[in-house]
């Protein structure tokens, strides 16, 4: 299958083993993997700080750049929350009635990487290898956005030689909210003291997710306290191997 | 006009407000004590209730069409409520109803008022108005009896102590009741409580309540509680004043039937609650011989005009929200300063207002959307708080330091080529303060991330330009 990578701004940027991990996977379980440079953002970040004719903009650039895709696999669950949230809203509130329609046509395309693996692909065994302790942070846009429920334990369940350790209260929020990381710096924090202590009492050596930027704001901390956990997307840990291990 | 929500206007912003609760760790264990049990009673009374979805659904029904034809159900409740020989009163704002309030109390020649269940009155500040004109307000709802001797302000909508804990409410109480001695358990308190009030409501002759529910089709009101103080407030005094918010309206008391179910198992985790006082105007030789409503817009009327937000108005004051939220577990509702705190308060008290005042509110949530999850009336509160940012940024309310952020951003965002050139501008601007592959420190509001947490660095290649460079390789 030929699959179109939304790799997102801030994988692109900050995370780009993550996307270098999607490829490989992709590529090993036979699929075909097309990048288009021209894409950029799914206008998350302005859309949820209020800045939403940024964001509406960005929905337009968006729909330009993978108009001729089939599918399209984007490794961010926070990203494909706002794309199926807050894309049909948008486009309904503009005059041109064709923004609608192309959102309905382009939405169906759109899977995040546990759900293009599970559901599109059919595939839980991804081939990888990774014999390490795992906990999984779940999160937010993953649970009660996308609903992604059990694919990415399932995926970490058929992994060779990885331990999956159950994360107390799973369902809490880590803090990290986009700009209210910053615009609430310590009640932020506050909240991922909390996440901390519980990925912490796993004893994981790893702590995962489906989204970097979760990831970004819990291994942040771990780090500053020298916690001794590391923080890693999932789908590097499903390109695992042994002979390149992650 | 003045909309007035409690000091809501005058209070600190909640970043700042947050801020310094975030170091007061006694609060910080009561709220987190208090929040935890009441959610675990929670899940399991809904748990236990197969239809509880549609419950949610008719719920929503029921409320939407009122908010669509308030004004016509309103003048049915007057008619209902004048029938039943009560007397109703409208008041545009708050210091209207409270002036109402105080002219009936004055026209008895009393002093005193027993006070239940009243957060509208919170929103009017009502006591402060009664004890400038003489008039002492006793509230007999056990935790709002403990804020008024504590002089301490609610910080959750159902249990406005909160914040308290068990010990604090006893030194509190031997000190303000003047006892030498007093047990440690809970019914020891309730005792000390209970000969408190006892006196009170035997002895004052002008009762006050809120509601929960307005019947439209009889002109009844309806106070839920645990207590059994507020049947005491509604039936025992001469007169009895109700300040009723005008989006409290349900349209018959079949529609009881759903709010009842929900609401309490929302609230406190109960199947019911222990005390559902309903009332219809007066009736002779039986309670209150003299029964005044008054009807409070104070803003609501204005959040009704907008389509995109009057959902709003549908709330029935659980405090699921505020229970379930991960913001408001760190530092209970003080750090919102108005007396609706939490997800729904961060809504509710800048609409209230206008969107003139307490505008960091609608930004103190991560939208993880828990709220949304649990609420019993499906107020979709993170889609409310994204059209509240959106209002506040179109007025020209976000800081500068951010816009001009959004705008670089929006501006690198807008093609494949200008986010690789930002990149690149990032990796050269990052130098001063890149260590060992990360960043420990950044100045300006990007601070706020480096105070508590690295920063990865951007690293030297990011995945456009590796994906570029493996096209190169593979077609030479």
């Amino acid at each position: 299958m030929r699959v179109s990578l939304f790799i997102t701004c801030y994988n692109d940027t900050l995370f780009p083993a993550t996307g270098k991990a999607v490829v490989a996977v992709l590529e090993r379980l036979g699929h075909q993997v097309a990048f288009n440079p021209a894409q950029t953002c799914c206008g998350q970040m302005h859309y949820n700080t209020g800045y939403q004719d940024d964001a509406r903009r960005m929905l337009l650039h968006c729909l330009k750049v993978f108009r001729d895709a089939e599918t399209v696999c984007v490794p961010s669950a926070s990203c494909v929350a706002m794309m199926r949230e807050h894309f049909p809203k948008m486009a309904n509130a503009m005059p041109d009635r064709s923004v609608a329609r192309d959102v309905e046509a382009f939405l169906p395309l759109v899977f995040e990487y546990c759900e293009l693996l599970v559901d599109k692909l059919g595939t839980v065994d991804t081939g990888a290898t990774f014999p390490h302790t795992v906990t999984l942070h779940t999160t937010c846009h993953s649970l009660r956005g996308t609903k992604i429920g059990e694919r990415p334990a399932q995926l970490l369940g058929a992994v060779r030689g990885l331990t999956y350790l159950e994360l107390p209260q799973v369902d809490q929020c880590c803090g990290f909210g986009g700009t209210f990381a910053i615009k609430n710096a310590d009640v932020s924090a506050a909240m991922l003291s909390d996440k901390i202590q519980a990925i912490l009492e796993t004893r994981a050596e790893v702590c995962t997710a489906v989204d970097n930027s979760c990831l970004m704001h819990i291994g942040g901390a771990l780090r500053r306290q020298r916690a001794g956990v590391r923080c890693l997307h999932l789908a590097e840990i499903l390109a695992s191997t042994a002979g390149e291990p992650a | 006009m003045t909309v007035k929500v409690g000091q809501a206007a005058e209070a600190r912003p909640f970043p700042a407000a947050s801020r310094d609760l975030l170091r007061n760790t006694q609060l910080r264990h009561n709220v987190r004590n208090a929040t935890d049990m009441i959610r675990a009673r929670r899940g399991q009374v809904v748990a236990e209730t197969p239809d509880w979805e549609q419950l949610r659904d008719s719920a929503r029904a029921i409320k939407e069409h009122v908010l669509r034809h308030l004004e016509a159900y309103l003048e049915e409740f007057e008619t209902a409520c004048t029938a039943a020989g009560g007397k109703v009163h409208w008041a545009r704002d708050a210091d209207e109803a409270n002036r109402t309030v105080i002219d009936i109390i004055r026209s008895h020649g009393e002093t005193e008022v027993i006070k239940v269940k009243t957060m509208t009155s919170d929103e009017t500040r009502l006591n402060a108005a009664l004890e400038a004109v003489g008039i002492a307000p006793i509230e007999t709802d056990l935790a709002d009896l403990i804020i008024q001797l504590g002089a301490d302000k609610p910080s959750h909508i159902v249990v406005p102590a909160l914040h308290r804990n068990r010990a604090e409410i006893r030194r509190l109480f031997m000190q303000r009741m003047q006892l030498q001695d007093l047990g440690e358990d809970a019914e020891d308190l309730a005792d000390a409580a209970r000969r408190y009030l006892r006196e009170r409501f035997l002895r004052v002759r002008v009762g006050f309540s809120g509601a929960n529910f307005a019947i439209a089709e009889s002109g009844s009101l309806c106070v839920v509680e645990s207590e059994g103080n507020g049947r005491m407030c509604v039936t025992l005094p001469k007169v009895l004043i109700s300040l009723v918010g005008v989006e409290k309206i349900v349209p018959t008391f079949a529609d009881l039937e759903v709010f009842l179910q929900l609401l309490a198992r929302s609230a406190t985790g109960e199947r019911m609650n222990p005390y559902n006082s309903i009332w219809t105007g007066v009736a002779r030789g039986d309670g209150p011989e003299e029964f005044h409503v008054v009807l409070l817009d104070n803003g609501r009327t204005g959040v009704l005009a907008d389509a995109e937000s009057r959902a709003t108005l549908a709330c029935i004051r659980c405090g699921a929200c505020l229970n379930i939220c991960p913001v408001y577990r760190q530092t209970g509702g003080h750090s919102y300063g108005s007396v609706y705190a939490g997800p729904i308060g961060a809504i509710l008290t800048p609409q209230l207002q206008a969107m003139e005042h307490s505008q960091s509110l609608p930004y103190a949530s991560t939208l993880c959307g828990a709220c949304f999850e649990v609420c019993p009336v499906k107020i979709d509160i993170p889609e409310i708080l994204l059209y509240l940012r959106q209002r506040i940024v179109k007025a020209g309310g976000a800081p500068l330091a951010e816009s001009l952020g959004m705008k670089m951003a929006a501006h690198a965002f807008a093609s494949g080529g200008r986010l690789e050139t930002a990149q690149r501008l990032m990796r050269i601007g990052q130098k001063p303060f890149v260590n060992d592959g990360v960043i420990e420190s950044l100045p300006g509001i990007l601070g706020g991330w480096t105070r508590f947490r690295d920063l990865p660095e951007v690293p030297t290649e990011s995945f456009r330009q590796w994906w570029a460079k493996r096209k190169e390789q593979e077609s030479p």
